[in-house]
């Protein structure tokens, strides 16, 4: 689907939304996001994917921040947050609590998801061991971490899903420095290693491909995840207006491909060209990338090309466990 | 009917949790808590009570996941000690700021370093300013009956806090002793169901846990400290009944023997019944000596204690926890500050016993009370010792 054709979608949104989404907002304008801010974006589309019968627990991070200013919120769903590194543990207990009341006549007889959300700094660093525990025990829960690379609320901070080169305020270029000199850390991966009977790569800049998946997961009684890419316009230094190319170019090059991995069996969804936009296209639309000579590029291209190849051979090889 | 039963206390505990028809417990083991939540997860394994039992990765989230539970409207416990308190800090004052009614047994550890299993206090003074309501039982019967009184106490409509129940770490928990068990009727009969004011369900959405900005923040701090001051009249209607109901009457300060005593011994915890053994053999020998236990630590009894300590000449408080650098204990402190104020106060005596599991005999406490009564409060008031200490 080319950015023209999307365009035109959202200019029929009145005729065409009713039928591809729910047209309830749960997480409502007034939040404090910036302009531009592709998580709030994604976790609206969210919210209209799980729908009304789901309770959000919330990690401390922008989302947290720009929503839960007191006395006023911008969440129609039962919410709630407790601190930075235990959304898994709160909801793992908000679903247990549900199913005991539940199954004690105290509540309405009705099932009701408990989702998690949080940052790529909550989730892939000081949240791992929290969302490790909580998927490793079965929780009835979806866990979605939304992936801006790096610690925005904070400053632009690295974390461990900052990417190779990449300027932040903690690992900033420098006349000997590249920048962030670690390459993102492969948490949909590890969740696969958790033997998850549902993993998806997500992005808002594909909306009905991140919907469907919110979608699937809910179905899956049982630990879910979705890593969803969120650009951060404030943070990568690019302008406000671009969020959505952003994203889908990150795609587009095969820096964040989109693909599910259903009971093992891994599937790309949105099928870029096959020999990859080059990622110069990416790069070169925002500040945190400015300082790279094209020596460095290179080496980030082929750091993309040979992930893009393992996954690729994943998919290829991979079986759903109900084959095996 | 309640039975008399031998049974080790640790597990009298998840007896007893059981018994209040609770919803969701999680529980990380930690040496000498383990007890609790092995037999809690026995309870549940056997089908005898109908709840969720999480078996989580850490403290952190045992406490958490109970917190998320609790805001479903889910009766819920926790246990742990030491470390696995310290590991819950940040957590802790989380909780008694968003109202959760959540109870915690602590089976009191030394925290490390040294590395310590052994049992002192230090662990929960550590957590004192967390906004709990905190209690100290001084043997199994008490830390029984405080865990059935603790669900009632903090869920109730005029409290709703957070609530730990405090138990020596092997000095009560590996103990094996007479416990007088409620049955399911009677606790039923103290015990009514949770009615939260607000729950985590989409039939009527709220958000907890919201950020505070500056203009907003203060209140919050004061609600938080108002709820827990007004906590103490809840406390004592629930001790009230109990003794009315079961007959075991529970205070805030407990006295023994204090009548006409010179020399006061205020302790906290389970060498109260070491002490007592102390205080009747002076009183044998005509010295008059008397013994106050403090069972509520938070919020903290100042007028109780200002009752308790007149007319007497010195006041010997044990502190089971060191602030380090502040000249002694925190009990000492707190003791020290609530009698500024009175026209006439005892000189305060504190004595640092009993860390990290060092045993304290009814001679050692003879030695300190008979040492107080030589000194006849003219020692310095700053003054503050390591019992027992060896130095080269």
């Amino acid at each position: 689907m080319s950015i023209a054709s999307d365009i035109k979608l959202v200019e029929d949104f009145e005729l065409y939304a009713p039928k591809l989404t729910d047209k309830e907002e749960y997480f409502c304008p007034g939040h404090r996001a910036c302009q531009g801010c592709g998580e709030a974006l994604a976790v609206r589309l969210m919210c209209k994917a799980l729908g009304k019968d789901t309770v959000i627990t919330n990690a401390t991070g922008c989302m947290e921040v720009v929503s839960s200013l007191y006395p006023t919120t911008a969440w129609k769903l039962p919410w709630i947050h407790v601190a930075f590194p235990n959304a898994a543990a709160v909801a793992s207990g908000v679903e247990a609590g549900l199913k005991a009341l539940r199954r004690k006549g105290k509540i309405a007889d009705r099932y009701v998801k408990s989702v998690a959300i949080g940052g790529d700094g909550g989730t892939m660093d000081i949240g791992l061991q929290a969302l490790s525990g909580a998927m490793e025990r079965g929780h009835d829960m979806l866990y979605v971490c939304f992936d801006n690379e790096a610690y925005m609320n904070t400053g632009i901070q690295r974390s461990s899903a900052t990417p190779f080169g990449a300027s932040t305020t903690t690992a900033p270029a420098g006349k000997v420095s590249i920048g962030n000199s670690t390459w993102k850390k492969n948490l949909p991966e590890i969740m696969v290693a958790h033997n998850l009977a549902y993993v998806a790569t997500a992005s808002h800049g594909y909306p009905l491909d991140f919907m469907n998946k919110v979608k699937k997961a809910r179905q899956v009684k049982g630990p879910s995840y979705i890593h969803c890419f969120s650009v951060c316009p404030t943070g990568w230094r690019c302008p406000s207006d671009i969020t959505m190319k952003m994203a889908r170019m990150a795609t587009e090059t095969g820096v964040f491909p989109l693909y599910e991995v259903e009971k093992g069996k891994y599937r790309m969804t949105i099928e870029p060209r096959a020999d990859l936009r080059p990622i110069d296209d990416y790069l070169k639309l925002q500040g945190r990338f400015r300082h790279l000579r094209p020596d460095q590029i290179k080496i980030i291209q082929d750091r993309v090309k040979l992930e893009y190849r393992k996954l690729l051979g994943k998919i290829k090889h991979s079986k759903s466990w109900d084959k095996i | 009917m309640s039975k008399r039963i031998g049974m080790e206390v640790a597990m009298a505990v998840a007896e007893a949790v059981a018994l209040c028809r609770l919803d969701v417990a999680a529980v990380y083991p930690i040496t000498p808590n383990t007890h609790v939540a092995e037999h809690l997860s026995d309870i549940v394994a056997d089908g005898k009570i109908d709840a969720e039992f999480i078996t989580v990765e850490s403290e952190h989230s045992a406490l958490s996941a109970v917190m998320g539970a609790s805001g479903t409207g889910a009766r819920t416990f926790t246990a742990t000690s030491s470390q696995g308190l310290m590991y819950m800090t940040e957590v802790l004052p989380i909780a008694s700021a968003m109202r959760l009614p959540i109870v915690m047994s602590i089976a009191n550890r030394a925290i490390s370093g040294p590395l310590s299993i052994w049992n002192d206090h230090s662990d929960i003074m550590y957590q004192r300013d967390a906004g709990w309501i905190s209690i100290f039982a001084e043997n199994g019967q008490e830390i029984v009956d405080m865990a059935i009184q603790a669900f009632k106490i903090a869920e109730h409509r005029d409290v709703m806090l957070p609530i730990n129940i405090n138990m020596d770490g092997f000095q009560l928990t590996h103990m094996v002793e007479p416990i007088e068990m409620l049955d399911q009727e009677e606790v039923d009969k103290f015990l009514p169901p949770f009615v939260p004011y607000a729950s985590l369900h989409p039939d009527r959405p709220v958000s907890m846990g919201a950020l505070a900005v500056p203009e907003i923040f203060t209140e919050v701090m004061k609600a938080k400290d108002e709820a827990l001051m007004n906590s103490k009249k809840v406390i004592l209607d629930v001790w009230k009944e109990w003794e009315r109901l079961f007959g075991r009457k529970y205070e805030p300060i407990q006295g023994y023997k204090t009548q006409g005593a010179e020399v006061l011994l205020l302790t906290m915890g389970s060498m109260g019944e070491t002490a007592e053994l102390a205080i009747d053999e002076l009183r044998r020998r005509g010295i008059a000596v008397g013994l106050l236990k403090m069972k509520l630590w938070r919020p903290f009894p100042k007028e109780e204690l200002r009752k308790a300590v007149k007319g007497a000449k010195t006041l010997i408080v044990s502190d089971r926890a060191v602030s380090f650098g502040a000249g002694g204990g925190p009990l000492a402190a707190e003791v020290r500050s609530a009698l500024y104020d009175e026209p006439s106060r005892p000189a305060v005596i504190n004595e640092l016993i009993g860390l990290g599991g060092r045993d304290m005999t009814v001679e050692d406490f003879i030695a300190i009370l008979i040492k107080a009564g030589k000194k006849d409060g003219k020692r310095k008031r700053e003054a503050y010792e390591f019992y027992g200490v060896r130095e080269a």
